[in-house]
C-alpha cells in the first residue's frame, strides 16, 4: 500500500530521513519508534505530502504522492485519517461539528451526518460530550475525539503519530485498544512512539528508527 | 451538491463570526473606520464641489451691443450661441431694461441721473450675459464671437466690447484654482483611501493568523481550498456589512450636529445633504466594506492554503 524507496530529507545542514527503504502492505498494523528527532513525525508527514522529500520516491498505491497536483491532493487526503499527538481539533466546534465538519469536506449530505455523528461519537465512548468544545474536554477526550475524526470518512489509513504522548498510562491503553479495533476492521494503520509499552500492548511489526535511519524492522528480522 | 456546499460555507461563516468573539468585533471596529473615513471624505467632495460651484457660477461674459444694434441680429447671436455645447445659459437683457436696470442702481446717484437726463435718448446699449458649463470655456466661446461667421450678415459689427478681455486674466487665474483643489482633493482622497485598506486588510490577516494552524487541520482533513477559504469570505463580507450600518448610523447625529453648528461655515448643511444622498452612500460604504472584507479574507488565507 505505502512505498518508500530510498528516501531522504535534508534540512540545510541536518538530515532528517536518510535512506529510508520499507512498504507497507493493505491492512498492516505498523509501530514506528525512535526518540524525538528520529525522523518518525517526518516520515508521516511525507505520507500526507505536507513534506516533500530531497532525495526517492513515496507511493500511495500507485500515486507518486510527490507529483500529486493541489487538486488531487485533496483526494489523497480523503483517503488518510490522521492522528496527531497534540490532537488538532478544531478549537471553535463542538465535538459534533469537529467530526461533521470532516463529513461535509468530502460531500456527505446533511441526513448522512446526522446518522453517522452520533453512531462515530458513541463508538468512542463520547456520546454525552457532542455539544463540547475541544477546550472543555480532558486531553483523553480529545483525542478519541480525535480518532473519530479519523476514521468517519473509512479511510483506507490511519496515521496516528504520537497519539498517546500527552496522554496518561490508562487514556494510553484506552487509545492503543481503538486502533487496534479500527485495524481488526481492516483499516491499515500506521502509528509512531517512544513509548516501548505501547509497542508491547500493540505486540505488531515494529519499524525501530535512529538519527534519520531505519535500523531494525521486525518484519524482516522474523 | 454545490448549494449544499454553499449553505454549508455561510452557516460556517456566521458560526465563525459568533464564537470568534471580541476578535470579530476588532475587526469590525477597524472596518467602520475604514468606511468612516470613505463617508467623511464624501461629505468633504460635497463641501469642496459646493464652495467650487458657487464661485463658478460668480463667473460670467457679458457681450455689449452698440446702441443702434438691431434686436434681431442680437437674437440670432443668442440662438447660435445658445447652440454651442459649452454654453450653460444665455440671456438677454434689451436697451430699455438696461436703461431701467441702471436708473434702479444709481437712484442715490443724482448728478448720474442728471447727466442721464441731459442726454435725453438712451445711451445704453442692449447687452446678452453668457454663462460657460466650466470656467475652461470662456476662452473659446469668446473666441467664437471674435470670428467674423458669427456676424458675416452685417458690415458692420453689432458688438460694442466683450468683457471676457478684462476679466481674462481673473478667470484663468480661478480655473488653475479650481482644478488645483479638484486635483489635490482626489490625490488626498486617494491616499486616504489606501492608508484605510492597508490597516482592513492588515487587521483582517492578524484575525486570520490565529487561525492559521486550523486551517492546516482542515486541510489535512481532506477539505478543499474553498470549503476552508469560504467560510473567513463570508467573515469578511459580515464585518463589512455590520461595520456599514454602525457607519450609516454614526453619520446621522454626526451630521445633523454639522447641519446644526457649521451650515455657515460650511456653506451647505450636512445632515440635508447626508439625509437626500443617503441610499447612495450606503450603497457605496455596503460595496467598499463587503468587497474590502471579502478581498482581505481571500488573500489572507490563501497564504495558509498552500499545502
Amino acid at each position: 500500500m505505502i512505498y518508500f524507496n530510498n528516501v531522504s530529507k535534508i534540512y540545510k545542514d541536518t538530515v532528517a530521513l536518510e535512506d529510508i527503504t520499507f512498504a507497507v502492505e493493505t491492512g498492516e498494523f505498523v509501530s514506528i519508534v525512535g526518540h524525538s528527532g528520529a525522523g518518525k513525525t517526518t516520515l508521516t508527514k511525507m505520507i500526507l505530502a505536507e513534506e516533500d522529500p530531497s532525495n526517492g520516491t513515496i507511493f500511495f498505491e500507485s500515486i507518486n504522492v510527490n507529483k500529486v497536483r493541489s487538486k488531487d491532493l485533496t483526494q489523497l487526503r480523503r483517503r488518510i485519517g490522521v492522528v496527531f499527538q497534540d490532537y488538532k481539533l478544531l478549537s471553535n466546534k463542538t465535538a459534533y461539528e469537529n467530526i461533521a465538519f470532516a463529513m461535509e469536506a468530502v460531500g456527505k449530505t446533511e441526513e448522512e451526518i446526522a446518522s453517522d455523528v452520533p453512531h462515530v461519537l458513541e463508538l468512542v465512548d463520547l456520546a454525552h460530550r457532542f455539544s463540547h468544545f475541544p477546550n472543555q474536554m480532558s486531553g483523553g477526550e480529545q483525542q478519541r475525539l480525535a480518532i473519530a475524526r479519523a476514521i468517519i470518512n473509512q479511510p483506507e489509513l490511519i496515521i496516528a503519530d504520537e497519539p498517546t504522548g500527552n496522554l496518561d498510562p490508562v487514556n494510553t491503553h484506552e487509545i492503543v485498544q481503538i486502533l487496534k479495533k479500527i485495524n481488526d476492521l481492516g483499516t491499515t494503520v500506521i502509528l509512531t512512539t517512544h513509548n516501548r509499552g505501547v509497542i508491547e500492548s500493540v505486540n505488531k511489526r515494529v519499524i525501530t528508527m535512529e538519527n534519520g535511519k531505519i535500523i531494525r524492522d521486525t518484519k524482516h528480522n522474523k | 451538491m454545490a448549494i449544499t456546499a454553499l449553505k454549508r460555507i455561510i452557516k460556517n461563516g456566521f458560526l465563525n463570526f459568533k464564537r470568534s468573539g471580541l476578535v470579530s468585533w476588532a475587526a469590525v471596529l477597524v472596518v467602520t473606520i475604514t468606511l468612516s473615513v470613505i463617508t467623511l471624505i464624501i461629505l468633504l467632495q460635497a463641501v469642496l464641489y459646493f464652495s467650487l460651484n458657487q464661485i463658478k457660477d460668480k463667473v460670467d461674459v457679458t457681450i455689449y451691443f452698440t446702441t443702434n444694434a438691431p434686436e434681431d441680429k442680437i437674437m440670432s447671436l443668442k440662438s447660435s450661441l445658445e447652440k454651442l455645447p459649452e454654453i450653460a445659459q444665455v440671456s438677454y437683457t434689451s436697451s430699455e431694461e438696461a436703461l431701467k436696470l441702471f436708473r434702479e442702481r444709481h437712484k442715490n446717484d443724482y448728478p448720474t441721473i442728471q447727466a442721464l437726463d441731459e442726454i435725453g435718448e438712451n445711451p445704453l446699449g442692449a447687452y446678452l450675459n453668457v454663462k460657460a458649463k466650466e470656467v475652461s470655456q470662456y476662452g473659446s466661446i469668446a473666441n467664437f464671437m471674435k470670428s467674423d461667421n458669427v456676424l458675416a450678415p452685417s458690415s458692420v459689427s453689432i458688438i460694442d466690447k466683450v468683457n471676457y478681455y478684462q476679466n481674462k486674466l481673473v478667470i484663468n487665474r480661478l480655473n488653475t484654482i479650481i482644478s488645483g483643489a479638484q486635483k489635490l482633493g482626489f490625490l488626498l482622497t486617494l491616499l486616504l483611501v489606501i492608508i484605510s485598506i492597508i490597516i482592513t486588510f492588515n487587521t483582517i490577516r492578524l484575525t486570520i493568523f490565529i487561525s492559521k494552524e486550523e486551517i492546516g487541520v482542515m486541510r489535512l482533513v481532506g477539505a478543499s481550498k474553498m470549503h476552508v477559504q469560504g467560510p473567513f469570505m463570508i467573515e469578511g463580507a459580515i464585518y463589512g456589512i455590520i461595520a456599514t450600518i454602525i457607519t450609516a448610523l454614526l453619520f446621522l447625529p454626526a451630521t445633523a450636529w454639522l447641519g446644526r453648528e457649521m451650515t455657515d461655515f460650511l456653506g451647505i448643511n450636512m445632515y440635508d445633504y447626508y439625509i437626500s444622498n443617503f441610499l447612495q452612500i450606503f450603497v457605496i460604504l455596503l460595496l467598499s466594506g463587503i468587497i474590502l472584507g471579502i478581498i482581505s479574507s481571500f488573500l489572507a488565507v490563501r497564504k495558509y492554503l498552500n499545502k
